[in-house]
């Protein structure tokens, strides 16, 4: 596939979902034509400033059960930069706050004509039960601390793009693994395209049980940090646990944030990942977060690539069906 | 004197010993004799059903059946509920309190014996609950309701919390030889929870709730029942570990029985996998391990019965997100094939076996005079196609609700007839 491919409009052909629900179900090869196509989509785009027109006539509507900026505006930006309609349905001040049910209120948008939902949930599941009940596309953007295919997506991306190949690399998830939909998307997706995982942090939030599916379980941050090649430090999610799973913030701090101390001990071209938001001073200290070996920023940016991949993939031949290829050899339509 | 003869069948009463070729003749309402021989002469039958290549049971009974009325008409009726038992092949249900309000008052239980009258379908025999309003504080007036014609205590959907209640209901209820039937849960453990804890709970991000909820109280129940001399009927029990002790509670002696559930020797949590509501329940499903676990109780009789928790739910509460979606599922219209299918044509268990576990026991257990074909006993009789093969299609339920997760399964085995009282209820097709 070539930036031709993207001006002709034609999504490759051994891409069959209509959905983005998770990425556990998609193969490596799938998880490939993504991440290539999101390079090929920042490029034609020039670093994702630049608008296409392969959206066009498409609606996009961004459904969000849970608060979110950055998820959120993104998905918005990278509709907008492939020329889709972005309609924004506030979950707090609709019907929902009536009574009627989410499985409801999305067949009334479906009714409308859209062509794909983004949808933000805090139950496991609701992406899936969505795309069951509607004819439209679903595409996930965190369903509890299910999956968060996109964030997943572009956290690869962003290794990516610094190490090429992922087959034979380390990569340290640590924190609150229990809770995260970023760890599983990202460790499924690390799985698929061959690297190493290793998930850290403490047994309360990091079960044993992981190593049932091949990946290591590590407690102690202190024994992998010489290992890893890429860290991920994963946001400590207080608002979905029952009763806290460590004595305090500043005993996690001192066992498990990634400090310069720690960070004096590891490779010297480690990668530090944060999906944010993230909370200075408990899984990464100021001065980590900021120093040259972080990404953090650079994630944010290659969300729109990955989220433009997403929605062409998934919406691109809705789109072109519906100009009925006419635009086919018009390579102007990008602009 | 109206008279029915079945004919043919093969004779399954695990009550009297029986398992054979024979007739079974019925007059007003009452056994008469399984084989013609011992039965005086009687001319011509009223009615003959041919029963060649069926089995013929006492009327099953389940005594885990929520039947939502009063209160939750919309999921369930009494008379919805007791169609749904006869199409199931059962003949006796036993109804749990949890209602709205709760069945905690002699009014409360005559309302239901008035109602299932009215239905005119299968018996209900009422569960009442152990604590006033179910709010676990204080004893329900146990002595009344056992007066009303209450079988059984539970406070089931929720465990009686307080272990000092819990002691005095078991300290209470045996002046009255009643069992206290146990939802064994302890609630800190399966908070937030709608699955089993376990690998899929944690790949899925879905609350758990672990094996140790179940069996953390099943524990202290069987050492209440120990030091009262109570009666403890553990419900749906659904782990290995709960297996485990209650086979060791019996062999010392303590008054423990207990029930599996169709769904918990079927099932595992992988079914979750889809994010369908209508795999649900509490318990949840649990491993593959359990589910063996469970068959060999029910084999070596540590699992006295098979029990369904009935669960209505109307179809809009189950269509929810997968947390804010009640627990329960339906058991009576599929219980029979799953049984049949799971357990006798795969070799597991014996059909006396199967018709003690869904008959002689829950009938012993309730202490109903049902379960049993002797002569005299009341003419409650289920007959049982054993290779039928059927399609499980919920468009066809009786019940009120669809909340079956089997929809679409292929089964083998279901009731033909049930007969209540003498007269034929319900006849497939």
């Amino acid at each position: 596939m070539s930036t031709a491919a993207i001006a002709h409009e034609t999504v490759p052909s051994h891409w069959q979902h209509r959905h983005l629900l998770d990425l556990e179900r998609l193969t490596s090869d799938e998880i490939r034509t993504l991440l290539d196509t999101a390079t090929l989509l920042k490029e034609a785009t020039d670093g994702c400033r630049r608008k296409l027109a392969v959206l066009n006539g498409t609606t996009i509507v961004t459904l969000f059960f849970e608060a979110s900026t950055r998820t959120k505006t993104s998905f918005a930006l990278a509709a907008r930069r492939l020329g889709a309609d972005v309609v924004d349905f506030s979950a707090s001040s609709s019907s929902l706050s009536k009574g009627e049910s989410f499985i409801d209120t999305a067949k009334n948008l479906e009714a409308m004509g859209i062509d794909a939902v983004v949808v933000r949930h805090q139950t496991p599941g609701t992406p899936h039960l969505l795309a069951q009940h509607l004819s439209v596309g679903v595409i996930n953007a965190g369903d509890g601390p299910h999956e968060h295919p996109t964030q997943g997506l572009l956290d690869i991306f962003t290794i990516k793009e610094r190490l090429g190949d992922l087959s034979g690399i380390t990569v340290g998830l640590v924190g609150d693994i229990a809770h995260s939909r970023t760890a599983r998307s990202n460790l499924w997706g690390l799985m698929k395209l061959g690297a190493k995982v290793i998930l850290c942090g403490p047994p309360t939030l990091v079960s044993d049980r992981w190593r049932e599916l091949g990946v290591e379980v590590s407690h102690d941050l202190d024994a992998i940090v010489p290992r890893c090649d890429v860290l991920n430090l994963l946001r400590i999610q207080f608002e979905r646990q029952n009763t806290r799973p460590f004595p305090s913030v500043r005993e996690y701090a001192h066992l498990y944030a990634m400090t310069r101390d720690r960070l004096k001990r590891a490779k010297k071209d480690l990668l530090i990942l944060a999906p944010g938001p993230i909370n200075r001073g408990v899984e990464v200290t100021a001065e980590v977060a900021d120093c040259p070996q972080s990404l953090i920023l650079g994630q944010v940016a290659n969300g729109l690539a990955v989220r433009m991949a997403v929605l062409w993939l998934t919406c691109g031949p809705r789109a072109a069906a519906r100009t009925g290829g006419e635009s086919s050899s018009s390579a102007t339509r990008i602009y | 004197m109206a008279t029915l003869l079945i004919r043919g069948g093969r004779v399954v009463d695990p009550s009297q010993g029986i398992d054979r070729i024979d007739d079974v003749l019925v007059r007003d309402g009452q056994v008469v004799a399984v084989g013609l021989a011992g039965a005086q002469p009687i001319g011509k039958a009223d009615e003959t059903i041919d029963a060649t290549g069926l089995v013929v049971t006492p009327g099953l009974v389940d005594m885990h059946v929520h039947l939502r009325e009063p209160g939750r008409e919309e999921d369930e009726t009494i008379e919805t509920g007791t169609q749904a038992a006869l199409a199931g092949g059962f003949t006796s249900v036993a109804c749990i309190p949890n209602t709205e309000p709760p069945i905690d008052t002699q009014a409360a239980v005559e309302f239901i014996h008035q109602k299932a009258a009215r239905a005119d379908a299968c018996n209900v025999f009422v569960v009442a609950c152990v604590s006033r309003g179910r709010e676990g504080k204080e004893l329900a007036e146990i002595g009344q309701l056992v007066e009303a014609g209450a079988v059984a205590f539970s406070d089931d959907g929720a465990p009686v919390y307080d272990a000092e209640l819990m002691r005095r209901a078991f300290e209470y209820c045996r002046m009255f030889d009643k069992p206290i039937l146990a939802h064994e849960e302890v609630l800190e453990l399966s908070r937030g929870g709608v699955m089993h804890e376990g690998l899929v709970s944690l790949v899925l991000g879905l609350g758990g709730m672990p094996a140790a909820a179940e069996e953390v109280l099943i524990g202290r129940d069987i050492a209440l029942a120990e030091v009262t001399g109570g009666r403890l009927h553990a419900m749906h029990v659904s782990t290995g570990g709960g297996v485990a002790l209650i086979r060791e509670a019996k062999r010392r002696g303590i008054r423990v029985t207990a029930e599996a559930c169709p769904h918990h020797f079927t099932l595992t949590d992988e079914s979750l996998r889809g994010f369908d509501s209508n795999f649900k329940m509490s318990p949840p499903l649990r491993t593959a391990a359990d589910v063996e676990a469970i068959i060999e109780g029910l084999v070596d009789g540590t699992i006295d019965c098979i029990a369904t928790d009935h669960a209505p739910h109307a179809r809009e509460k189950k269509m929810l997100e997968l947390d804010r979606a009640p627990f329960g599922i339906l058991g009576l219209e599929t219980a029979v094939g799953l049984s049949v299918t799971r357990l006798v044509n795969s070799g597991r268990i014996g059909w006396p076996r199967l018709v003690e576990a869904m008959s002689t026991l829950p009938a012993k257990i309730l202490g109903i005079n049902r379960g049993t074909l002797r002569p005299g006993s009341v003419a409650d009789i289920t007959l049982i196609d054993p290779n039928l093969s059927w399609t499980v299609d919920v468009s066809s339920f009786r019940s009120k609700s669809v909340n079956s997760p089997f929809h679409g399964w292929t089964l083998q085995g279901r009731a033909v007839a049930t007969i209540v009282g003498g007269r034929v209820k319900y006849r497939l097709g």
